[in-house]
């Protein structure tokens, strides 16, 4: 973004002063000193610069997206019905609500947000939260309405949406402290107690008053007490939980071996013999809850999936009744109800048309980019948007009813339904938890028959030495090591999870769409003479057509024709009178019907274009046809050899798509997929479905963009969100790849490879030390004052070799990297 | 060394103290959000309009 603007005098385009984007040529304004590119950067300039917040410029971390205000009045913000879900009385007379802001991504997106929101009076308060993209405004509702504060953060391209998830949110936040607190609590208890130790321990090689040695060991006795009892409380009820329930689990060796550890220490101190195990015992809950905190964090952004994309749906309905036309909040929105929906704007619920002709976008739901034609009659649904025309829709169903709740719901099942996490070394636990066990017991009993002075000393040395700490903490160290680093080279990885499941290839399912292709309709290819190319340009100008949009893009500047008589249908095409000629630009059908020349034999041509994955766009001037065009969504750069690298390391690859199957088959031939592996025309429940499917015989990966790929995604056994997709699907997904294009999923793959040979390594190694030390134990040779010493001795070198251990290679993240992990929740601004 | 009498449960005081801050801070959501406030301080200069946040 940093073009100067010098670049005035070379022939690349102006930048704009908001965004910092190319200004289009069109709108250059020659006499003024600023320029912009749209109307929406404009406003937001002008705004800032009128109240003194200039100094946002002064930044340097600009917009890479032009402001794209949706000029919605946000009246639904002040409705009773919204009111009651979302907004939260404060004394005082004011208000809170969280919002979720689309397209915040950076620190000056911090800083506006929380400044421009406070120029308003009565408006109290407003913060971000960068990382959650969301805002806690208060505000004071006798003096300010919710709507304007709505309408001025939407104007500068912030458009808000009630966040519909604070509960859970608030549940989430509340254990994240409370582990937090433990683990603060019993970091300082065992550091002091460590200290006392450390006393103790020389006092014993120097000599030491028997009275001082006393009163070190009781002040240690009188801080263990809290360290056990309150965040270690955590281990008992685990234990406690395992006991009830009767599956082993790794608690119950740690809360055996904690209070067997304590008691016999108590008991030394009071009598004034024998070793406190104290400092080992204060020192292993601080560590162990240290490794669960890691573990967890990551996991918990799995389950945001369905508040998030709830968030995204649209708020309000337009509904016509006998007192005119009126703004509800979707939750007021009732079976029955009739609502108008302009071009441009999503359908707030399942319906069917009463009057209107219209293209939707049902990429949403479908995947599908072609749009669709929409009569009298036809349904449309929830989160697709209506393209070319105004609609009536009498409104069938809303909300958690709609198609798109239904897929949110199942969405949310899978990811709910999706096992606990049963790492390697949570299943090896529960084995060495019952041999540990009963190795103390038969060391006890063998004990007491043979030795029984020293028979409670070496059971105790047994499970202090055996501990599961390396084991307990080596996974999850490794883990949050390698998700560190992944995340540095800018592969977001939620759960270690999915580092595990990756290490058993499977079938990657791979959606078209933004995932392998670029994920835009593009001009592809051109038959025919140059001078028809302004014809078609002048006719597209006027659209907001996919395959519009792509002629203004191939061609911005061609031309000053005007089109008159325009008419566009919609499936089919447009046409209308350019520069004294009849042009029509549409489908090979639609073409061949408006020349009159249907009975012809069919284009071979048409198949040509649909085997190499092209939409073929036919254009006819004054009855026939002159030239042709290929619209396609061209495939990525590097696809193919990603793929072919997957396939080494023993990944099966195909393609799921909601696209045409013909183009999906053309796609797949680019790449070298097996055909028969080339799904194409699958709706979202089809995904779905085949994910379910594919999972019953193995590792699944589903990598994808769309909302249309979210339930799949949850529900492979790894889901992984691209570069760029929606928002849904980025929260439904297990890893999230903030770098565009496929290399980055096969550096995915290659880290957690390696990262489980780091975890494996680490695993015997405490396997082979625990055989070790439970060996000497069991031969009396090992003192629980010894055990106690060696034991943190084991965690530190699995800390070291997770540290050491290479996994992911931060060197290859490219610049920007980080600046796209940053905006992890935000994707270009959704539609 | 009759002085570690004192000394001893003073040290402990000090601990009790670090600890009842973490917690209090803890509460308070300060660990709620690493990431904005670093950003929000490189703002806090010239012109600024936005006053200390109000609880």
């Amino acid at each position: 973004m940093s073009t100067v603007r010098s670049a005035a005098a070379s022939p690349r385009p102006l930048a704009c002063d908001h965004c910092g984007l190319d200004v289009p040529a069109t709108l250059v304004d020659a006499a003024s000193e600023r320029q912009f590119c749209c109307t929406g950067c404009r406003t937001a300039y002008a705004i800032l610069h009128e109240h003194g917040l200039g100094q946002y410029y002064a930044f340097g971390e600009k917009r890479d997206t032009p402001v794209r205000p949706t000029g919605k009045r946000y009246e639904e913000f002040d409705h009773e019905a919204f009111r009651s879900l979302y907004v939260k009385p404060l004394r005082g007379g004011l208000c809170e609500v969280e919002l979720y802001l689309e397209g915040v991504h950076c620190s000056s997106c911090v800083w506006l947000v929380e400044r421009v929101p406070l120029l308003l009076t009565g408006v109290v308060r407003a913060d971000l939260d960068i990382r959650r993209a969301r805002a806690h405004v208060e505000w004071d509702p006798v003096v300010v309405s919710l709507s304007a504060i709505a309408q001025q953060l939407d104007v500068l391209g912030y458009a808000p949406h009630p966040f519909r998830g604070v509960a859970a949110e608030t549940m989430r936040r509340k254990e994240d402290r409370a582990m937090l607190m433990r683990i603060g609590i019993a970091g300082a208890l065992a550091a002091n107690i460590m200290l006392l130790a450390l006393a103790l321990y020389s006092g014993w090689f120097t000599g030491m008053d028997i009275e001082w040695e006393r009163y070190f060991r009781l002040v240690s006795l009188l801080l263990t007490i809290p360290a056990l009892f309150g965040p270690g409380w955590l281990f008992f009820r685990g234990a406690l939980a395992s006991l009830r329930t009767r599956r082993l689990h790794i608690d119950l060796p740690i809360a055996v071996a904690l209070l067997a550890g304590f008691s016999r220490g108590a008991v030394n101190t009071i009598t004034g013999t024998g070793p406190i195990y104290f400092d080992a015992v204060s020192i292993l809950v601080f560590l162990l809850l240290s490794g669960r905190f890691l573990q967890n964090r990551g996991q918990r952004a799995a389950a945001d999936a369905a508040e998030l994309l709830g968030s995204l749906a649209p708020n309000a309905a337009r509904v016509i009744d006998e007192s005119g036309e009126r703004e509800l909040p979707v939750e007021a929105l009732l079976p029955g109800m009739v609502m108008t929906v302009r071009a441009g704007e999503t359908f707030a619920a399942d319906g069917d048309v009463t009057a209107g002709r219209s293209a939707t976008d049902c990429s949403l739901l479908t995947g599908e980019t072609r749009p669709e034609g929409v009569d009298i009659g036809s349904p449309v649904y929830a989160g697709t948007v209506n393209l070319t025309g105004p609609l009536m829709v009498k409104v069938t169903r809303s909300g958690e009813m709609s198609r798109l709740g239904a897929l949110l719901r199942r969405m949310e099942e899978s990811t709910r339904r999706r096992a606990p996490v049963v790492q390697l070394a949570n299943a090896i636990a529960g084995w060495f938890v019952a041999v540990v066990l009963v190795l103390a017991v038969v060391a006890y009993v063998y004990g007491l028959r043979h030795d029984p002075a020293h028979a409670l000393d070496n059971a105790i040395a047994l499970l202090v030495v055996t501990c599961p700490c390396a084991l307990g903490l080596a996974t999850p160290l490794a883990i949050t090591v390698a998700i560190g680093r992944a995340a540095k080279a800018g592969i977001l990885i939620k759960g270690g999870d999915a580092i595990e499941a990756l290490n058993r290839p499977g079938l990657i399912l791979l959606d078209k769409t933004g995932t392998v292709t670029e994920g835009r309709v593009r001009l592809v290819r051109w038959e025919g003479a140059e001078q028809v190319k302004p014809l078609v340009a002048a006719l597209e100008r006027g659209s907001n057509h996919p395959i519009a949009i792509a002629v203004q893009q191939a061609w911005p500047v061609i031309g000053t024709l005007d089109a008159a008589n325009v008419r566009q249908t919609a499936g089919g095409g447009i046409e209308g009178d350019v520069g004294g000629v009849h042009v029509i630009v549409g489908s090979p059908v639609f073409v061949a019907r408006r020349i009159g020349a249907q009975d012809q034999a069919p284009d071979v041509r048409i198949e040509a274009y649909a085997e190499e994955g092209l939409t073929p766009v036919w254009i006819a001037v004054n009855g026939s046809v002159v030239a042709r065009a290929g619209f396609g969504d061209p495939v990525r750069s590097d696809a193919r050899v990603s793929i072919d690298r997957l396939r080494a390391l023993g990944w099966r690859v195909a393609l799921l798509s909601g696209d045409h199957p013909a183009v999906v088959r053309g796609t797949a031939q680019l790449l070298g997929i097996d055909l028969a592996d080339a799904t194409g025309g699958a709706s979202p429940e089809d995904k779905l479905r085949r994910v379910e499917e594919a999972r019953a015989r193995g590792t699944v990966l589903m990598v994808g963009d769309g909302v249309n790929d979210a339930a799949a995604i949850a529900a492979a056994t790894v889901g992984v969100g691209v570069h760029g997709g929606a928002e849904a699907s980025m929260s439904a997904a297990d890893v999230y790849l903030a770098r565009p294009g496929l290399a980055p999923l096969v550096e995915l793959v290659e880290g957690s490879r390696r990262t489980m040979l780091v975890i494996r390594n680490n695993i015997l190694f405490s396997i082979a030390y625990n055989v070790l030390g439970a060996t000497l134990a069991l031969l009396g040779l090992l003192d629980p004052l010894i055990a106690a010493v060696l034991m943190p001795i084991s965690s530190l070198s699995v800390v070291l070799t997770s540290w050491r251990g290479r996994t992911f290679d931060a060197a290859v993240a490219p610049r920007g990297a980080a600046l796209a992990l940053s905006s992890i929740p935000v994707a270009e601004a959704a539609r | 060394m009759t002085v570690l009498y004192i000394i001893l449960p003073l040290a402990l005081l000090i601990v009790f103290i670090a600890v009842a801050a973490f917690v209090w801070a803890a509460r308070k959501g300060q660990f709620d959000d690493l990431e904005t406030p670093a950003m929000r301080a490189l703002h806090d200069e010239v012109g600024d309009q936005k006053g200390p946040p109000k609880p």
